[in-house]
């Protein structure tokens, strides 16, 4: 399982997945994306979830500008959260890439070496 | 009908049929049938992931929410914009990576096991049916009630119709059907608002205390609908999670080349819903202060005709008839989505890849995903031809409450955990099905003793709507524990190899093409 042939971009090669698993470079990669999304998602997610906990408090029940109370302020924030990460993992995203690909051209560089 | 709403409506199904007509034309392969052939642009994808995830529960069963609770409906906006940064950073792109046609070729692609494939189609037919049901008595009430025509035959129009996109145009003409429909509804919503907001001055402070002096500052917090943070956290967990794990949603990760594209689709989908569910305020609001609480409740106790009532306040007959037009595109795009999602867990997982072992021929694997389209949708039209007299609209939440506890656990143990095995997947789906079906027939929208409230009348033994605070914790418990006692029955060695193979390409893309089937 850990040597499949592989036809991708048009070409026939065997990519050993195994190799490129055990590559250093590659797991500095995946731990970095990885502990970096998860922080950001159990952010966002910790943060939404106080909505419907809050929303039942006094603190965002009360008026905070004119007669919108607090749920609204924070329900906006959450929106305003939304769409700033969406941009944020847009531009991380094509870093990621980058990485992949630097990946993948050292595995192709060793592997024409050994 | 009139001759206005006639023509908005044969405008509609008009250009449907055309879209659907120029699809066929296109459609010849299993690739073509249910990913498009994978030629999806990240914005069309984008809209079409809209245009299936804004379901008639989100356009008028949150605007009807929001128009005669407040606060309490918007939470449903909420939960439905922060699930796409679920899907964005977590799930997309990995989906892409390691899938082909089907959320169980993902599971498959490290579990090549007929049972991991089997129950997780049966989990797809199950939410899939749960959320047909309910848009088609939607459709049905809706299309009785707008059009006067009756509920059988308003449900059997939209049963052919999406029929006829799904088998004749597969991915692509339910694409485009969703892509229009989307373009349609951000145009018919942003338009409402802008009359709303009008009305007010274009002055958020005045509407909101317009909303408080007239209808009381109760509308302004929650407490109308939800009493307890426990139940209102239930329901968001759902939302929030249940998006990643809804098979329609999932299916079009597909519809695009590689990663990259579908990390774009998702970015676009995320500002078209932050639009659109930020109008929600506008369409509740509008529709609390100028139909009014009484009317609202009198042409629908759920609210489900708000926002058309407040079109025809707005706008007259022809606003009325645009979006009712919308509504009625919006109901066909998202039931053309479940059909081909059922129809892709019937004819490929069960059929093709389970009964067939995958030994069927281009024509056969088309042939198949046909057969399997009409038998999902007789199926849901019978359903729901049985079901018009039941309130079923709890049914969209259930089918949340089933994707956060059966399919997203298994999905992101199988991309992220190395000692996740088949034993694991198969107790994660099925105690994260089985809770949510055993826990929700118990709770209030089966059970009420108020009669015509729920299906039964009686005491639910369950307090929560939504179980999924109980139900995913459940749903990933299952996974873990059976994964590690379990873990001596399974060949470590090959395992890990697996794992190795899933790990590289989720992470690099790499081999997209040659996920083995």
């Amino acid at each position: 399982m850990g040597e499949v042939k592989s036809s991708n971009k048009g070409k026939q090669s065997t990519i050993d997945y195994a190799k490129i698993d055990q590559m250093e470079s590659f797991n500095a990669f995946v731990k970095k994306k990885n502990t970096l999304l998860f922080t950001i998602a159990g952010c966002f997610l910790t943060f939404y979830i106080f909505l419907p906990i809050l929303a039942f408090t006094t603190v965002l029940q009360q008026k905070w500008v004119g007669d919108i109370t607090g749920v609204w302020f924070y329900s906006a924030t959450l929106f305003i959260m939304t769409v700033t990460l969406a941009v944020v993992y847009s531009k991380l995203a094509p870093k990621f890439d980058a990485q992949a690909a630097a990946v993948l051209a050292e595995y192709e560089k060793d592997g024409a070496k050994s | 009908m009139n001759l206005v709403s006639a023509g908005f409506f044969l405008a509609i199904v008009g250009l449907t049929l055309v879209v659907t007509y120029i699809a066929s034309k296109r459609t010849s392969s299993a690739s073509d049938f249910y990913t498009a052939g994978g030629g999806l642009k990240g914005w069309q994808n984008g809209f079409a992931i809209a245009g299936d995830y804004l379901s008639a529960a989100a356009f008028l069963g949150v605007s009807g929410a929001i128009a005669l609770t407040g606060f309490d409906g918007f939470f449903f906006s909420v939960g439905y914009v922060v699930a796409n940064l679920v899907l964005l950073y977590i799930i997309a792109e990995p989906m892409r990576n390691l899938g082909k046609y089907t959320l169980a070729d993902m599971l498959t692609a490290r579990f090549n096991e007929k049972r991991v494939r089997g129950v997780a189609a049966t989990g797809t037919i199950i939410i899939v049916i749960l959320y047909m049901i309910a848009q088609l008595v939607g459709a049905g009430a809706l299309i009785k009630l707008l059009f006067g025509i009756e509920y059988w035959i308003a449900v059997l129009i939209v049963g052919v119709m999406m029929t006829t996109y799904v088998l004749f145009g597969g991915m692509t003409a339910t694409s485009w059907v969703q892509i229009i429909k989307a373009a349609l509804l951000l145009f018919g919503t942003t338009m409402l608002a802008f009359l709303v907001f009008q009305k007010f001055d274009f002055n958020l402070m005045n509407m909101f205390s317009t909303i408080a002096t007239d209808h009381g500052e109760e509308y302004l917090i929650p407490g109308q609908k939800y009493t307890s943070s426990i139940d209102s956290v239930s329901m968001m967990m759902a939302l929030v999670l249940g998006t990643s794990g809804l098979p329609h949603i999932l299916m079009r990760f597909f519809t695009v080349k590689d990663a990259k594209t579908a990390r774009a689709s998702i970015n676009w989908t995320t500002w078209i819903t932050a639009i659109f569910f930020s109008l929600t305020i506008f369409l509740g609001f509008g529709a609390m202060h100028f139909v009014g609480f009484d009317q609202i409740i009198a042409e629908n106790a759920a609210g489900n005709t708000a926002a058309p009532l407040l079109a025809e306040f707005l706008g007259g007959d022809v606003m009325l008839s645009f979006i009712c037009a919308v509504a009625f595109a919006t109901i066909l795009a998202v039931v053309s989505g479940l059909v081909l999602t059922g129809a892709s867990a019937i004819s490929h997982d069960i059929y093709g890849e389970i009964i067939m072992n995958g030994k069927l021929t281009e024509k056969q694997q088309v042939l198949a995903a046909r057969t399997g389209s009409i038998s999902i949708a007789i199926i849901s039209i019978i359903l729901a031809l049985f079901a018009q007299s039941l309130n079923v609209s709890f049914l969209v939440s259930f089918a949340f409450c089933i994707g956060a506890s059966a399919n997203l656990p298994v999905i992101l143990y199988t991309i992220y955990w190395k000692k996740f095995n088949s034993n694991g997947a198969v107790a994660s789906m099925v105690t994260g099905l089985v809770s949510c079906l055993v826990l929700g027939a118990l709770g209030p929208n089966v059970w009420s003793p108020i009669e015509g409230k729920a299906i039964f009348v009686g005491e639910p033994l369950l307090g929560l709507a939504v179980p999924a605070i109980i139900t995913i914790p459940l749903g990933f418990f299952a996974g873990w524990i059976v994964s590690i006692m379990t873990a001596s029955k399974v060949d470590q060695k090959a395992a890990a190899e697996t794992y190795k193979e899933i790990r590289v390409k989720a992470n690099t893309g790499v081999s997209v093409s040659d996920v083995s089937h």
